[in-house]
């Protein structure tokens, strides 16, 4: 089949402003959007820039917005997207070249969060590993599966909105330590997700649950974080 | 002009092994550690099935038989003094990776899970032992994820996407790296008393592999054109179950769990090649026996693939025929439900990307590029060894896939990989920060970054018709068409010629981005003289050693020669010509014998 792309374009040492090529070409339904624009890159248009890495759903560097949503280009078939395609760079974040958008104000957020184990308790006196029932680690392995490829972030209106809302991946970070047994810093990320720019800029929109790649219930993590801090209990 | 910084350590690579020498580095050191990916894009995030360990936590296990298992794994290349130092080392460094929070799933006890995996095996029942730690099958994904947290904990200097281009060695210690700002096109200098390379692996210069985009061998490469030499490059593991025509990798827990390999028959097959452990023998004799299967005419409707089934009532029925029992010893028995609990990852990319749910259908599967045994020889320290003599480069060191230590021999064994990142990550990053403590910088030399400009100016300049993709595309086909699971005299000699003509070609490439900020185009030419130059050291180093041994099986030497052969490879690149030497294996416990599973 024919598949019709018109892909956003932006090259800062040459352009002004961004403007879209099209380009037309061979490929089946079970390719990837991914496979797609490496044969345009390769056999059309070497200056089209975007990141790839693993191509299969969990480096997390090709979150693009196709068709108006935002997805990994690796984990999107033709056939989930039709033969016409619109490519753009993920909404909300400052755009660098082509497809490929500044992450550092994502990961800035994702560093609010205090995104690593803190606990104060010593380790075992035998050496080995704390102990965790299976029951208390099911609770948090959802939000464990995150990529951190900004596909939910921007989705979200209210980041849009507001560039300074530290937005869900970041929250889903949060969330990954709150509700873990062996973490002792739950009290202190909820601090500051009660700021201005933590959850309660959440409007439940669900764009973020829509648009996450590993299927995490995003909008639901959030969720459960607001409830933690209106309770006081994680 | 351009940009140049000070550091004790740099390390080049931001993957298991990569943050945990800069982590480790760190503690000691000033450290930067300069990724040409966002630290979390690495490949240790696309590791599922687990990281070995001797934990004992499901049944009886020994760092000692783990150990017997990698030698026997490496088919007796392995040196057997790092293996003993890397297995022994295990039980500790998992322990410490849970203390850093990783969530690896628990026992009913609440300690870690383990699970059976291909090679290992309690050594006196010779049956498989539950040996892998795991999270789910995303157990890499959750390493590079607690590594780079406990990075930002420890307030590591990232440099994120940068692509290093040139090692700098003067007066034959390391003096720093040369790098490429992406986002502007800017060139930087790193002053460093010590150099960590953790660049992983190159299975992109085949056709069908499990391997990112991004992994081009960057860091051997750059040794090679610096002088060092690069170890058993022959040896390079093609992993049995790939998605057919795609490589993603399905792990080898999939067998942990039960799954079985079915051919066009719709008979189980490992059993002939290996009775006792069966699906779950070592890599290199799983694939081969696929391939022996499809040759026969016994592949999925005749052709190049074949089934793995992780049904239910398949797992179920092979147990009972296996004798599998649970710890409790209660029949084994598999439910959908958990294999959707336990497999969540793969069942979602067959999901994806084949229309092929694995708790109700079998998932095609065929050998795919995986890893390289083979790399920047080292020793247990991740100090670069510069000769047959094992002296040691000052100042250099290596970690990771990148590297050859050699723990993996001719065939590695599943989850030791994960291990070897974490264990020689740390060891580096330890003796990097104390060497770097105890010597002065070395003087950077003048036009420091002339070499590396030199081979991008070159590519720039080029003229011709050539283009990036269609001279990969030519390398990637021939490679596995004539560099795969077997090789002969012939399919070597095709290899290496072709090789070398890519090679003259690609002087022909003519880039269409002249631009600085963002030139993926000229970086995608530079990684590619990357995975020609180790395309033509593979091929070059296999065509010469004239025997079968793990992942390097010969149609026309079909056996081991331990007489001629137990002794690794060593090649480098001279005057635009591959050289070679050998250097001998260290024997400690294990001597060599007949290699049946």
């Amino acid at each position: 089949m024919q598949v019709t792309l018109k892909i956003f374009r932006y090259n800062p040492e040459t352009d002004k402003t961004f403007h879209y090529d099209s380009y037309s070409i061979d490929a089946v339904e079970t390719d990837r959007v991914l496979d797609v624009l490496e044969r345009v890159k390769g056999e059309q248009d070497g200056t089209l820039t975007f990141r790839r890495s693993c191509a299969h759903g969990v480096c997390g560097s090709d979150a693009l917005r196709i068709n108006g949503r935002n997805m990994l280009a690796c984990k999107t078939l033709i056939k989930d997207v039709g033969e016409t395609l619109t490519v753009e760079p993920i909404l909300g974040l400052p755009i660098k070249k082509d497809l490929i958008v500044d992450m550092e104000p994502f990961f800035n957020n994702y560093k609010k969060m205090m995104p690593y184990f803190v606990s104060s308790a010593p380790i075992p006196a035998d050496g080995k590993e704390r102990l965790q029932s299976p029951e208390d680690r099911i609770i948090f392995d959802e939000t464990t599966k995150c990529i951190l490829c900004a596909c939910c972030t921007t989705s979200c209106p209210s980041y849009w909105a507001n560039g300074e809302y530290y937005g869900p991946a970041a929250i889903v970070t949060a969330h990954r330590f709150i509700f873990d047994s062996r973490d002792e810093a739950a009290a202190q990320r909820l601090q500051i997700l009660a700021e201005t720019d933590g959850v309660a800029r959440c409007h439940t929109a669900y764009n973020c649950t829509e648009a996450c790649p590993r299927e995490i219930k995003v909008t639901k993590a959030i969720g459960e974080v607001k409830m933690a801090m209106m309770t006081g209990k994680v | 002009m351009a940009n140049i910084h000070q550091f004790d350590v740099v390390v080049i690579g931001a993957g298991g092994a990569g943050l945990m020498a800069g982590l480790y580095a760190s503690r000691g050191a000033k450290t930067a550690v300069i990724s040409k990916l966002y630290p979390t894009r690495s490949h240790t995030g696309a590791a599922q099935g687990g990281i070995a360990a001797a934990l004992g936590n499901i049944e009886q296990d020994s760092p000692a038989w783990h150990c017997y298992d990698t030698v026997k794994g490496s088919d007796y290349l392995g040196d057997q003094d790092a293996i003993e130092f890397m297995t022994s080392e295990a039980p500790q460094i998992v322990y410490e990776l849970e203390h850093m929070g990783l969530p690896f799933d628990r026992t009913p006890e609440g300690r870690i899970i383990q699970r059976p995996f291909g090679g290992h095996t309690n050594n006196e029942t010779g049956k498989p032992v539950r040996r892998a730690c795991h999270a789910a099958d995303r157990t890499g994904h959750m390493i590079l994820q607690t590594l780079y947290q406990q990075c930002v904990k420890n307030n590591v200097s990232f440099f994120d996407e940068y692509q290093t281009l040139d090692i700098l060695i003067e007066n034959g210690k390391a003096a720093g790296v040369v790098a490429l700002e992406l986002s502007t096109g800017d060139i930087h200098i790193f002053h460093a008393k010590s150099v960590v390379l953790a660049t992983g692996g190159h299975g992109r210069i085949w056709e069908i592999t499990s391997n990112a985009y991004a992994l081009t061998g960057d860091g051997i490469a750059m040794a090679l054109r610096r002088g060092l030499p690069a170890e058993d490059m022959e040896f390079f593991q093609f992993h049995p179950t790939g998605i057919y025509k795609l490589g993603i990798l399905i792990t080898e827990g999939v067998r942990g769990e039960g799954g079985v390999l079915i051919n066009g028959k719709g008979e189980r097959f490992m059993p002939n090649y290996a009775k006792t452990v069966k699906d779950l023998a070592s890599r290199d004799v799983v694939s081969r026996s696929m391939y022996m299967e499809m040759r026969d005419g016994r592949g999925i409707n005749g052709s190049n693939y074949v089934y793995l089934d992780v049904r239910a009532e398949t797992v179920n029925k092979y147990a009972a025929i296996d004798g599998r029992t649970n710890p409790d010893g209660s029949p084994y028995a598999m439910t959908g439900d958990a294999i959707l609990k336990k497999l969540p990852d793969i069942i979602d990319f067959c999901r994806t990307y084949l229309g092929v749910d694995p708790v109700t259908q079998p998932i095609p599967v065929q050998p795919t590029a995986h890893y390289a045994m083979g790399g920047i020889p080292t020793n247990v320290y991740g100090e670069v060894l510069a000769d047959n003599k094992n002296t040691v480069l000052p100042g250099l060191f290596a970690a990771g896939e990148c590297a050859c230590v050699s723990v993996h021999g001719a065939n590695r064994l599943g989850c030791n990989s994960l291990l070897d990142i974490v264990v020689f990550g740390k060891h580096s990053g330890l003796r990097a920060a104390e060497y770097a403590n105890g010597a002065d910088f070395t003087a950077l030399p003048a036009d420091a970054d002339g070499f590396a400009r030199d081979q991008f100016d070159r590519i720039r300049n080029n003229k011709g018709g050539e283009t990036v993709f269609k001279i990969g595309q030519e390398m990637k086909k021939e490679m596995f068409d004539n560099m795969g699971v077997f090789r002969t005299e012939e399919t070597m000699t095709h290899a290496l010629a072709k090789i070398q003509e890519l090679q003259e070609r690609a002087k022909h490439i003519k880039l269409s981005d002249t631009g600085k900020i963002f030139n993926t185009e000229l970086l995608n030419a530079w990684e590619l003289t990357n995975l020609l130059d180790l395309a033509e050291v593979t091929t070059a180093s296999a065509l010469a050693r004239k025997e079968s041994r793990g992942g390097h099986a010969r149609e026309d030497f079909p056996k081991r020669d331990d007489v001629n052969w137990l002794k690794h490879t060593l090649a480098w690149k001279k005057d635009g010509k591959v050289k070679l030497d050998y250097k001998s294996v260290k024997i400690t416990q294990y001597q060599p014998k007949e290699r049946v599973y």
